[in-house]
């Protein structure tokens, strides 16, 4: 009897010390927060989820790229439109043949524990990056074909010091490459050719880049109270970085938030500056004042399957694949379904992306709308393919992924088809992310919703995908037209840019003439932003944004 | 006594033995490889994968892993790189027991009481206020319920914060979210129970000798309708405690429940298990206590099992 009563008494006594407790801590933080508002150059954000790693050599991630972008600095760095900065190098000459190229750098750049910046630091990142030993996934994709080599050195084949970069003195490095490559300059400024302290690396061994105390920068910002589970962490401002005057934020806070409506809410209680909008909030914010958009250049397409299991699919027939690129409408799927400013696409390069040499005109403008909703015409090509197979119904596997409206997007495209299509039978089938990338690797479906980001400023990066058994075709498209006019692209036509483009255009159009894929839209980002936020730079690859020059308006 | 802890103990590192090697062999099951990655070379794949040991038949890794955790290895995560898995738990395991413990509290405390309520008053007005609540807490999903709680008092009143970690005021908010199902649950086992017991002959008996109504309920009422209830709490408050994606996503808590679920996404087998574990290991303990705890509460329910 006597438990029953002291059982009763801790339980009453517990419930009433937790709602004391959660209570009396309550009063005083909540006024800390109300009087929180957008201050001098200290900027507040969220982030999507956490930074799983910084090291340069293993980040695969668009977190990985944005804050090893804010707190660390290549030999050149992405401005405004896509223009080339200057970074630890000053200055670069290139080879008559295009195959050497000698950066000159900075001797006042400073690593943040006072170390130089130096020549070494670079030839010693990249080594790491194709060693086979680190394990690296962007190192050898990077590096592979261009720097003289890398892909040997990554296979094993010679030591890792037959990569071709050497550096003369501690403030000339020179790189050779394996084919002249004409958007190095724009490689400089990614991630994995980041440099490091080889001091620094060795000493923290396994635990590099695991946490704040792991880490040394050269860039703006410092990365502080960071760890790879750490749900909370700062940029302040590197005062040892050699163009420091340049900067003007003092620190950046982000908290990682995965609800974009809890995100939303705490934007509107002024805690954060900036929030990004999933296409369902949109619709609440898109008539205020600081709704903004922000086009990116990732791209979005149906992969149409000729091969699957050794067999061909339906989809090897090139009429029925032109009935389908035709028979979806894009512009409702971008303002009814994804409803985040993105754009239908009509082609394989984004808009925005690239110009082409010697004009002053986008690439996609240049080439025009290579692959657009026409029902009549879908219709058309639909029958013919129909009975060029002999047959008056055809039933697809639709391979789609979870993430974010992907599966609205999928169920839209589906209806779609089979209702502009008569006899066109699709079966979807979500699945997450990464067990679509594994049905992609083994080419087993029919049809796949996919999209590709670009990894330096060129046109290369996008085309480049869908070369006879190119690691990311998978999908059994080839055309030695097309695989030649690549070539060309890379050797030919290497050093006059003019030609060169004229291949990649020419190249785009083969692409879509043989309705190889089906693109639906170039994605935008929807954001609420605290409109005295300047200067913020949305970069075409790499870090989505740069925060260098960003500035809060007084 | 000590004879049946040790015996228990014993039973337990059998059906941790258990549970590790079926969710081993389940998790290498899942479709999807750790390692599927667009730009992933196909010489560096077969590197990544001998750095981890995926190379090898599953067998062999089993034998591995189990040997590491006998010693206490959890392996390194693939997802964080180099991040042993033991740090991940650790970080995110305290924000889900502070809530889950708080919200069992909370919540079986509020529910025994609209529990008992509803059994003193059976039939009457409060009876079914009670039941009304009960219901409405049980079939209310949690997301609804902890975006109601959000926009209301964190947006609108502002007597909250919206999200986020820290203080102990960011925590009533989703305990609250939390307590709702454990309350639910708890008031209709007490009502039920109170129902049945204060119908019995030993309660008629016990008001024929004069006591009061509230010694009658207290006393001799609740004590044995507890016991079902105890049954059903245990592994709830495991649950609790081991973190609520839905919840955590929502008020944006560093718990273990959503790093739990993200990890089955990515096929970060080492995550995978080592959560598995922890909610395993959580679980066997919790149904000890309760053991315990049936003879503290009942002394008729012997736990020695009697001598032999």
């Amino acid at each position: 009897m006597k438990k029953t009563r002291w059982m009763l008494l801790l339980a009453v006594l517990m419930l009433v010390s937790t709602v004391l407790a959660a209570c009396g801590g309550g009063k005083e933080e909540g006024k800390k927060d109300a009087g929180k508002g957008a201050s001098e150059q200290v900027l507040r954000l969220t982030n999507g989820d956490t930074i799983p790693t910084m090291d340069s050599a293993l980040a695969t991630d668009q977190y990985a790229f944005q804050f090893l972008g804010a707190t660390m600095e290549g030999l050149y760095r992405l401005g405004e439109d896509g223009q080339l900065e200057e970074g630890i190098a000053v200055d670069h000459e290139v080879s008559e043949d295009g195959l050497t190229w000698t950066f000159k750098l900075r001797e006042d750049a400073r690593w943040s524990n006072g170390d130089p910046v130096t020549a070494h630091d670079f030839v010693f990142a990249w080594r790491r990056a194709v060693d086979p030993d680190t394990g690296s996934e962007y190192g050898p994709y990077m590096m592979g074909g261009v720097i003289k080599n890398a892909t040997a050195v990554n296979k094993g084949e010679v030591p890792v010091e037959e990569l071709g970069v050497r550096a003369e003195d501690d403030y000339t490095l020179v790189v050779e490459l394996e084919n002249p490559t004409p958007y190095f300059e724009s490689l400089t400024t990614f991630g994995t050719f980041y440099p490091l302290n080889e001091d620094f690396v060795k000493e923290q061994g396994d635990k590099y880049a695991t946490s704040t105390d792991t880490l040394l920068f050269n860039g703006p910002f410092k990365l502080e109270n960071w760890k790879s589970t750490a749900n909370e962490w700062q940029l302040v401002k590197n005062e040892d970085y050699w163009d420091k005057d340049a900067v003007k934020l003092e620190k950046i806070t982000y908290v990682v938030m995965k609800d974009p409506q809890a995100s939303a809410d705490l934007y509107e209680k002024g805690e954060v500056d900036e929030t990004r909008l999933t296409a369902d909030l949109v619709d609440v914010y898109s008539t205020r004042d600081d709704f903004i958009t922000i086009p990116t250049s990732s791209v979005f397409y149906l992969k149409l399957n000729q091969v699957r299991n050794g067999e061909e699919t339906p989809l090897a027939n090139e009429n029925i694949r032109h009935a389908i690129m035709r028979a979806f409408d894009k512009e409702a799927a971008v303002n009814e379904i994804i409803n985040d400013g993105s754009i239908p696409a009509n082609g394989l390069i984004p808009k925005d992306f690239v110009q082409v040499p010697g004009t002053d005109k986008d690439f996609r403008e240049t080439n025009g709308d290579l692959a657009v909703y026409d029902v009549e015409e879908a219709q058309k090509y639909w029958e013919k393919g129909l009975e060029e197979l002999g047959t008056d119904k055809v039933t697809l596997e639709f391979l789609g992924d979870d993430s974010e409206n992907a599966k609205v997007l999928n169920e839209y495209i589906a209806n779609q088809l089979t209702s502009n299509l008569p006899g066109l039978e699709i079966k979807i089938r979500n699945v997450p992310f990464e067990q679509r990338l594994d049905a992609d690797t083994k080419q087993d479906y029919d049809i796949q919703l996919a999209g590709w980001g670009p990894d330096y400023l060129d046109p290369y990066t996008f085309l480049s995908l869908w070369v006879t058994d190119g690691g990311n075709n998978k999908m059994g498209y080839s055309n030695p037209e097309y695989d030649k006019l690549l070539e060309d692209a890379q050797t030919t036509y290497v050093n006059d840019p003019e030609k060169r483009y004229e291949a990649l255009l020419k190249a785009e159009k083969i692409l879509f003439e043989d309705a190889a894929i089906a693109p639906i839209y170039q994605r935008s980002y929807a954001y609420l932003r605290d409109p005295k936020l300047k200067g913020v730079i949305a970069n075409k690859f790499g870090p989505d944004y740069e925060y260098k020059w960003a500035y809060i308006e007084e | 006594m000590t004879r049946y802890l040790l015996q228990r103990l014993g039973y337990m590192l059998i059906t941790l033995f258990i549970i590790a090697t079926v969710s081993f062999f389940l998790m290498k099951m899942l479709p999807g490889s750790p390692l599927n990655e667009e730009k992933l070379t196909e010489e560096q794949l077969e590197i990544v994968l001998d750095k981890y040991g995926l190379n090898d038949p599953v067998p062999v890794q089993y034998v591995r892993y189990m040997g590491g955790l006998v010693r206490g290895d959890l392996g390194i995560s693939f997802a964080f790189d180099n991040t042993p898995v033991t740090e991940i738990l650790m970080d995110r395991i305290g924000p889900s027991v502070i809530l889950g413990l708080q919200a069992i509290i909370i919540g079986t405390s509020l529910g025994i009481i609209l529990g008992l309520i509803a059994a003193v008053f059976h039939n009457g007005f409060l009876d079914y206020t009670s039941t009304v609540i009960a219901v409405l807490g049980t079939s209310i999903p949690s997301f609804v319920f902890a975006g109601l709680l959000q926009y209301v008092f964190a947006v609108k009143l502002e007597w909250f914060p919206v999200a986020l970690w820290g203080d102990p005021i960011h925590t009533v908010l989703p305990t609250i979210a939390l307590a709702i199902g454990p309350m639910a649950t708890a008031a209709r086992f007490i009502r039920t129970e109170m129902i049945e017991v204060l119908n019995s002959n030993y309660i008629t008996t016990a008001r024929a000798k004069g006591l009061s109504q509230a010694a009658i309920v207290l006393k001799h009422g609740f004590r044995n309708a507890v016991i079902p209830l105890i049954t059903v709490i245990g592994p709830l408050a495991v649950s609790l405690m081991t973190g609520s994606l839905v919840i955590e996503k929502i008020f944006a808590i560093p718990g273990i429940g959503e790093q739990f679920v993200s990890s089955v996404m990515v096929n970060d087998y080492p995550t995978i298990m080592g959560t598995t574990l922890l909610y395993a290991f959580g679980f066997v303990v919790i149904i000890l206590i309760i053991d315990i705890l049936y003879g503290i509460i009942d002394p008729r329910i012997r736990v020695a099992g009697g001598d032999r």
